[in-house]
Order: structure tokens, then sequence, then C-alpha cells
């Protein structure tokens, strides 16, 4: 489209005004008449029974208008909380999942565990009257390194006496075995993948509200998927049937997954409403309820071994991994080590054999998990940092030894289920090689050696597998929903357009991206387009936002719906212009007569479809509004190659990251202003995990150590450079758009990148992450007094 | 519980505060501005931040009976005439923000640079002088741009 706001173009965004002006409309944002302040009695105890609840003096506090437990929760026969996938162990036995009451019962299985509520007229009084509330202990021990948790004394939960959720594994163990025998080498390597504290800018908060009078539910939630919270809060907790119950998810500021689930805070509210007489409840999390009780992600520890033939050829790959889920299995958590990160362990490599183990283990922290990326950033740790530290053990340039090894025919069947459609991860290397300038390193290495410090170069050739999901595919691999995504899209008498979607944006950009594809699509003014999502009252039904879906499932069903408004709006201009729809041709906003010079605007099409005097509407239907359920076809495997170049600090152990090059593969791209901004955001939560963040229990008291952000080092703007991107494009197959996701790609390459770097510039095999000065500064002793 | 007043955006208001109620408090509950936002108890974040007296203040971290008098911006009050600021239109112009939650902070101490140390600014001093402000979207690479582009057209 030629008018700058159509497919491929950079167009600002329209939701920019209301952020920039102060008019978002967040959940904290929104207060309802008679609204009453909920706060929560959380577990100061890693693991403990609860002997006693005495809330009676919590009750005489001023202000409070009700304090509950979780014996008063099981009275209401309301459920808990639920883990939506099913993963079976390799002896073929489900998955072991304890209680998850949204109000803890006889025990508390991490610090932070939701224990009572306490409702009062103000925040403040809720506040004091929590802490009134008198509960007595019988504390047992804990666990909480995941390293540690198998058959550890500390038993989490009745049902796993071991702590063992599932023993899962994938791919051909006998094969895989026998590869290794005819091996030429083995690279063997230990890896920790730290636990990271998602941290969206805009804590959690929710407000539920009970209509006595309709007898209807109302949540105001920060979500990224208000539908999927609607149909559990009916289906698995009971509340009441959908009809009674809207979710609404107004402006949500970021999610990276931690807002994709149902938490006990936001079902309490909309829970208890009813038994404060109807008012509405409130609750927003301090961050340090956030750094406590937000699901976290990663927390693997992992043994991997990689077999080469003589030629330097990748011939078996082996995986050992223990993820943590935390004290309760999270609304997605099993799917994420399992499904989203050992599907992922080919990279984009052609490794004929490849089998994994992993035993997902109950620990007394935080639930664990989906985080940005979720399985596929852990995947591409152990894949990157195997394949960099082969190639050095093998004296191979770790670039050659990639292109060496990389696939390049499609479609690709890997050992681990994927299917890879379409890529060139030949062409995004030599891209990354140029935009990096790693000819130029060896120069500029030794310019930093001779200032004393210490110069790496680091690859991360990752791929994901993003546009979840195929529904019947992921139902066979145990997911308790379907994955597609839902689209309407209502035309207005004056030829002005709804879109209604099921995707979910909270930093996405969807205003404006989805409505790209319409103002491209129907040649209309991108200003006469709206995007209504975030309301189960005005959305059918969706899926929601993450895994990269957006785009490549949730715009294909609004591309489909587009369809039928094509299809329909030609019968009509048909009609009106007294001739056949198939002589009718639909380009640049206007409806023309092959052969004639009869022609209509698109505006004029629509308010015919509605004034409806110029067509029979016994053969066509007044009105033009339709729907569409897209289901994709195959995950989309965008694809790339990240370069980081880090300078440490000689004296002080301070990593610099000083240049860093991004070549990504999303395939077709709409905007290309907000994918870059996606990157920047992704590779800077990766940097993050690199050199900064990770989430600390003290083994000794099963304490969080980083429950601020004084003490969980975020990445801030003097932390990270100014990012060099590039891209390259094989389009998507399996979709009309041909797009691929690229929300979490940066996150997903650039941990590896990093970490390669910073243990090609030590000379060492590995740096546990985050490599923060102290730790950087330690190896360096260490390798200081090796030497002497 | 005493009254306090203070001119907010330019116009009078007047309000009752208990001695702990937090000049954010004030904002976003008295008087429904809520484009300032809270997202930590710390003093971290700088969601928080407005200007006071045309200092950029962490309004988590000031009493509302402090500034009895005070003359109080916050992101509702940087436009004029219908028309954003120009450190507003560079965040647009820019793509300097992407969930919106840090940007009111972000805008509002971004204008405290420039009012400091001018327009002329280099990457490092932006990315210095932000320290202040964490933002999980954008990675900064975009409100560095904008911050630069913002400060010319100041």
């Amino acid at each position: 489209m030629d008018n700058g706001t159509g497919i491929g173009a950079r167009v600002k965004r329209k939701e920019d005004h209301r952020f920039l002006t102060g008019k978002g409309n967040y959940t904290d944002d929104i207060n309802l008449p008679r609204q009453t302040y909920a706060y929560f009695v959380r577990s100061p105890h890693a693991h403990a029974t609860i002997k006693k609840i005495d809330t009676s003096t919590a009750r005489t506090m001023p202000g409070v208008v009700g304090v509950f437990t979780g014996e008063d929760v099981a009275a209401t026969k309301l459920g808990g909380l639920i883990c939506g996938w099913m993963i079976h162990s390799k002896d073929g036995s489900p998955m072991k999942a304890g209680p998850h009451p949204i109000l803890a019962l006889g025990k508390v299985r991490y610090v932070g565990d939701h224990v009572a509520v306490v409702i009062a007229e103000t925040r403040e009084q809720a506040k004091a009257a929590a802490a009134a509330v008198d509960v007595e202990y019988g504390v047992l021990p804990h666990v909480v390194d995941v390293a540690e948790a198998m058959g550890h004394k500390a038993q989490v939960h009745d049902v796993a006496p071991d702590n063992r959720v599932y023993n899962w594994s994938i791919g051909d163990e006998a094969a895989t075995d026998a590869a290794f025998k005819r091996a030429a080498h083995v690279t063997r390597i230990d890896l920790v993948n730290n636990r990271l504290i998602p941290n969206a800018m805009e804590p959690r908060a929710a407000i539920g509200y009970y209509d006595t009078g309709a007898e209807h539910y109302t949540l105001y939630t920060t979500s990224q998927n208000p539908h999927v919270a609607r149909l559990v809060i009916s289906a698995f907790h009971g509340l009441a049937p959908e009809h009674k119950l809207r979710v609404v998810a107004p402006d949500v500021g970021g999610g990276f997954g931690s807002k994709i689930f149902i938490y006990a805070e936001e079902v309490v509210c909309v829970w208890a409403s009813k038994f404060v007489g109807g008012r509405p409840v409130k609750w927003t999390a301090e961050r340090t309820e956030s750094f406590l009780a937000d699901a976290h992600g990663r927390d693997h520890v992992t043994h991997a071994e990689m077999a080469t033939d003589a030629s330097g050829k990748i011939i078996g790959f082996k995986v050992h991994t223990k993820a943590a889920m935390g004290a309760y299995l999270s609304t997605f958590s099993s799917c994420v080590p399992t499904y989203l990160y050992a599907t992922l362990l080919s990279g984009q490599y052609n490794i004929p054999n490849i089998y994994a183990e992993v035993d997902a283990l109950y620990t007394n922290t935080a639930p664990v998990d989906a985080y940005r990326g979720a399985g596929r950033p852990e995947a591409t740790y152990v894949v990157e940092r195997i394949v960099e530290t082969a190639a050095r053990e093998l004296k191979m340039d770790p670039a050659e030894f990639r292109r060496k090894n990389f696939v390049t025919q499609f479609p690709h069947q890997t050992p681990v289920i994927m299917c890879y459609d379409a890529g060139d991860y030949a062409a995004t290397l030599d891209k990354a090689l140029e935009i990096a300038d790693v000819k130029g390193f060896a120069a500029r290495k030794a310019a930093s050696a001779a200032r004393g410090n210490f110069r790496g170069l680091g690859y991360s050739a990752y791929i994901e597998a993003c546009g979840i999901a195929p529904s019947a595919a992921v139902g066979s691999l145990g997911a308790g929903v379907g994955l597609w995504e839902s689209a309407e899209v209502r035309v207005n008498p004056v030829g002005t357009v709804e879109i209604l979607t099921g995707s979910h944006s909270h930093g996405q950009g969807h205003e404006t991206t989805f409505a790209q594809l319409v103002s491209d699509r129907l040649g209309i003014d991108i200003n006469n387009v709206s995007i209504v999502h975030g309301d189960t009252d005005k959305v059918q039904f969706g899926m929601g936002t993450y895994g990269s879906r957006s785009g490549a499932v949730g715009m294909t069903a609004v591309a489909k719906a587009l369809d039928k408004i094509e299809a329909k709006a030609k019968r009509i201009a048909a009609a009106v212009m007294e001739s056949s729809p198939d002589d009718v041709e639909f380009r640049n906003g206007a409806f023309t007569v092959k052969g004639t010079d009869k022609k209509m605007a698109f505006g004029e099409v629509a308010l015919s479809a509605y004034v409806a005097h110029k067509f029979n509407s016994a053969q066509i239907e007044p009105g033009l509004k339709e729907s569409a359920f897209h289901d994709p076809s195959n995950f989309v495997f965008p694809a790339g190659v990240h370069i980081a170049e880090i300078e440490i600090d000689g004296d002080t152990g301070v990593t610099t990251v000083v240049n860093y090059t991004a070549v990504d593969d999303f395939g077709n791209v709409i905007n290309p202003m907000i994918v870059e901004g996606q990157v920047h955001g992704g590779i800077t939560q990766g940097i993050g995990q690199a050199l900064a963040e990770g989430a600390v229990y003290d083994k000794e008291s099963g304490q969080l150590l980083t429950g601020s952000y004084m003490d969980y080092q975020m990445p801030r703007a003097a932390d990270v450079p100014s990012y060099k991107l590039g891209f390259t494009c094989t389009p998507c197959p399996s979709n009309p758009l041909g797009m691929k996701g690229c929300g979490e790609a940066g996150a997903i390459a650039s941990p590896a990148a990093v970490m390669n770097a910073v243990t090609d510039a030590l000379g060492v095999v590995d740096v546990p992450m985050p490599a923060t000065p102290h730790v950087v500064w330690k190896q360096m002793r260490h390798l200081k007094k090796a030497a002497e | 519980m005493p009254a306090i007043s203070m001119t907010v955006n330019g116009e009078s208001v007047c309000g009752e505060a208990e001695g702990r109620t937090l000049l954010v408090e004030f904002i976003r509950e008295k008087l429904g501005l809520t484009g300032t936002h809270v997202g930590c108890d710390t003093s971290q974040c700088g969601a928080c931040v407005v200007l006071v007296d045309g200092k950029a203040v962490k309004s988590c971290t000031a009493l509302a009976v402090a500034h009895d008098g005070a003359e109080v911006t916050t992101v509702e009050g940087l436009a004029r005439d219908g028309k954003m600021h120009p450190m507003q239109e560079a965040f647009k112009d820019n793509h300097g923000l992407q969930c919106g939650f840090c940007t009111p902070g972000m805008v509002i101490a971004s204008i405290d640079i420039v009012n400091r140390l001018g327009k002329d600014l280099s990457e490092e001093t932006i990315r210095h002088e932000l320290e202040g402000n964490i933002c999980r979207c954008t990675g900064y690479h975009n409100i560095v741009a904008a911050v630069k582009a913002g400060a010319a057209n100041m």
C-alpha cells in the first residue's frame, strides 16, 4: 500500500498518545464506587504446617470488612489453581500435581505463599489488620535449590515423595548412545540457567466485583489472556458460569509471561466481593509481593554431552535437566521445560540423534512458569554454549563449526518433534559477521589487552518455535486447551472498521500493527480502524498473547475474517452495480466491475450493506460483519545469529557489552519499528540474565534474598549499549502473511551470546550466570593464581 | 487530617492528607491524576517521577504534607494547547515506549535532564542520567534516541 500505513511501513503507534499524556488505563487506575482494599497475609516460612489462624483481633480493627482464610474458601467449594498441561513421565505415569488452594489449607510451601486476606475500607487499614492476623506455624524442613531437591528430606507435596513431578524424556536413547560410541570427540558441559523474576513494570493488580442485583461477577485484572482467565475461573474454580463472569484486562504494563497465569490473588478478589456485600475488592501488589509471588522463570541445572565425528559434524546430543517447578504447578509450568524446551534442542543444526531427559522438581520457592521465551532460552543456552565449547575443543572457528552443521534443506524434521519449515541460517550468519565486524575483532582484543582488559566475542545461533500453536498437536502432547485465535471484523455504515481480537497487547503495539493489516487490505485510512481487545464482554473468545503468537496466529485470524468481508462486500457491490460478483474486483479500497467504468468506494459498499435498499435481502443478509477462528497448521520458526562483544575490566571484573549485533529472520514484517523494539527489549532482558539478574533464596532460611530492586539488579540504561540490528527474510509458509514471531527472540538468543563472549574473554569453559563483577573477579583471581 | 494546597499542572488544588500520605497517593487518589505510576516501593524504578518546583522528584518517596504550597507538574500537565511537549513527541517518534507504564516517569526525568544539562546530550550522559528510571520493555535503545531528539527540540 502506498500511503505509508500498510504492511511493512514504520507506522508510529496509535496507542502512544494516551500513554504519553497520562491517559493510559491500567488496572490500578480504575476505582469503583464503594471499593474496598485487600491485603494478603503471606507465609514468612519456606515450609510449615498451619496450626492455627486467629483472625479475631484483625476483625475488630478499624475499617475491616472481612477476613478470609483457606477454610472459608473451602467452605464455598471454590476449586484450587490448576496446571493446564498434563505431562506424562517416561514410565507412563501422569505428573504429580499437588493441591494449590487459593488460600493455604493446612500448609504453606514457600515464603510469600498466600495464607489469608484482609479486606478493609482503605489499603492502610487492610495492611494494619493483616499484621494482626495471628498464624501459628509448625516449621518444616525446606529445600530451595533444584539441584538438591530430588529425594530431599523436605517433601513439598505428599503426592511426590521424592519431590519429582515427572521424569520425562524425548528422542531415541539407544540411537543416541550408539552415536556416542562412534564419536571421534565428545564435549561435556554443566550449566545452570539462573532463576529470574520477570518484573513487568506494572505490578499485578485486580478488582473483583459481584453485582448482587444481576448476580454477575466482574474481574479487572492484569492479564495477557483474559478469556483464559475467565475459562479457568469458571470451569475449574467454579466461581460462576462464563456468562456470569466478565474479565477485563485493560491497559497492561508489560507481561513477559508473568501475566499469563491465573493467580490466587485475582481469584480471591472476585470471590470475596460476594462476601463483603457485593462491594468491589481491589488489590495491587507491592513490588516486594511481585518478587515473592509472581511466577519466576528458568531455574534449570543441566548436564549436556555432544558427540562429533572426525570431520566436525555433530552426530549426537544428550541432555539431562533438572527443572525447578517451585512449590506448586503454575498454569503452564509443566510444558515449559518439556515441549517448549527439549523440542528445540536441535538448534539450527542437523543433529541426527538427540535424547533428553527432564526431571521436574518441587522446591520451596515461588512457582516457576513461562518467562519471555519460556523453555526456548534454556534450550538455546544449552545448545549454543555446548556448540561453542565443542568448536573451541576441536580448534575450529565457532562460526564455521556452526555453518558446517547448519540445516540447509527444508522442511527439516528434527529428532525432537519439530519440523522446521523455512530458513537460511548461513545468510543470517554472514550478515551478522559483517555487521559485527568480526574481522576487526582481533585488533580490538589486542587494544583491550594493552589496557589490561579482556575482550571476548560470543555467538548465539538460535532458533525458536513460536506462533503457539496447532491445537491438535499440542492436545496430543497434553495441553488442556486449543491454541487457535479468533477475530471479528465489524464494518460500520460509514466504512470505518473495528477489529475485535482475542490477542492482547501489553506493549506489543497491536492497535497499530493490526490496523496496518486492515488499512493495507481494505485500502482505508489507518485512523478509520480501531482495535478492541481485553474484554470478555466485547470479544467473544480468544487465547491471548504469549509465545509470540499474536502476529502469526492472531493476525491470520483477522486476515481470514477480512477475506470473508471482501467476499460479501463484492456480492453487495455487484448487486448495487448490477453486475456479476465474479466480475467485481477489489483493489486500493475500491470495487470495480471488469471492463466497465463502474466503481464504488469501500465506504459506499459499507453504507449499502446497512441501508439494504439495493439488493435482495433474501439472498444477501444486510450488514457487514464477519468473524474467523484460525488454528495454525505448524509452529513458526524464527531464527537468527546474535554476536556479543564484551570487555572485562582487568582490575574490577566489570563486564561491559561493547557491541551487540542481532540478525534475525522473522519472515515478513508488518512494522519494522515495532519489531526492532521487541528485539531491543528481549536482548536487554537476556543481557540482564547473563550479567546482572538472579533470584537468590537463602538455603538456610528459605528466604528470598532478592526481594526488591535494591537486591535484584535490573538492567538500567547505562548497563547496555545501543544495538546493531539486521534482518533476513524467508517467509513463513504456514500462514498467509508469511510472518514468524519476534517477541521473544532477543531474550532467547542473548544469554548464550554474552556468556560465550565472557568465557571467550577469560579462556574458560564456564562462568555462572549472572556474571556479576564479583563472580568474574573471582574467576580472574583464580586464573591468575593458577598461572603463578 | 491536615488540609494542603498546591498548584498541580497550573491549577490550584487542595485536599486532605494524613501525615503519612505520599505525594503520589495524593496525586493519584485525591486528585485522580493516574498518569503518575507506582512501580516499586523502594524509590528505584522512577515510574512516579513528577516535577516539583521545576525539579524531578520521586513522588513515591515524598510526603504530600511536605509539599504544601508546591508547584507540581505531572505527565498530564506537559502538553500545551493540545500539543504534546517536544519530549513526549520524541518518545512517540522514536518508539521510546512499549507498555507505557514507565513512560510518564521516563519522560519527566528526561525533561529534567535537559533542564539541568542542556540540549546537547551524549549517549553516555543520557544513559547515566537515566539510572533512576527502569524500563523492562524497550531495552533503552529507543529511549536514548528519544531523549536525544527531544532535547534538541526543547
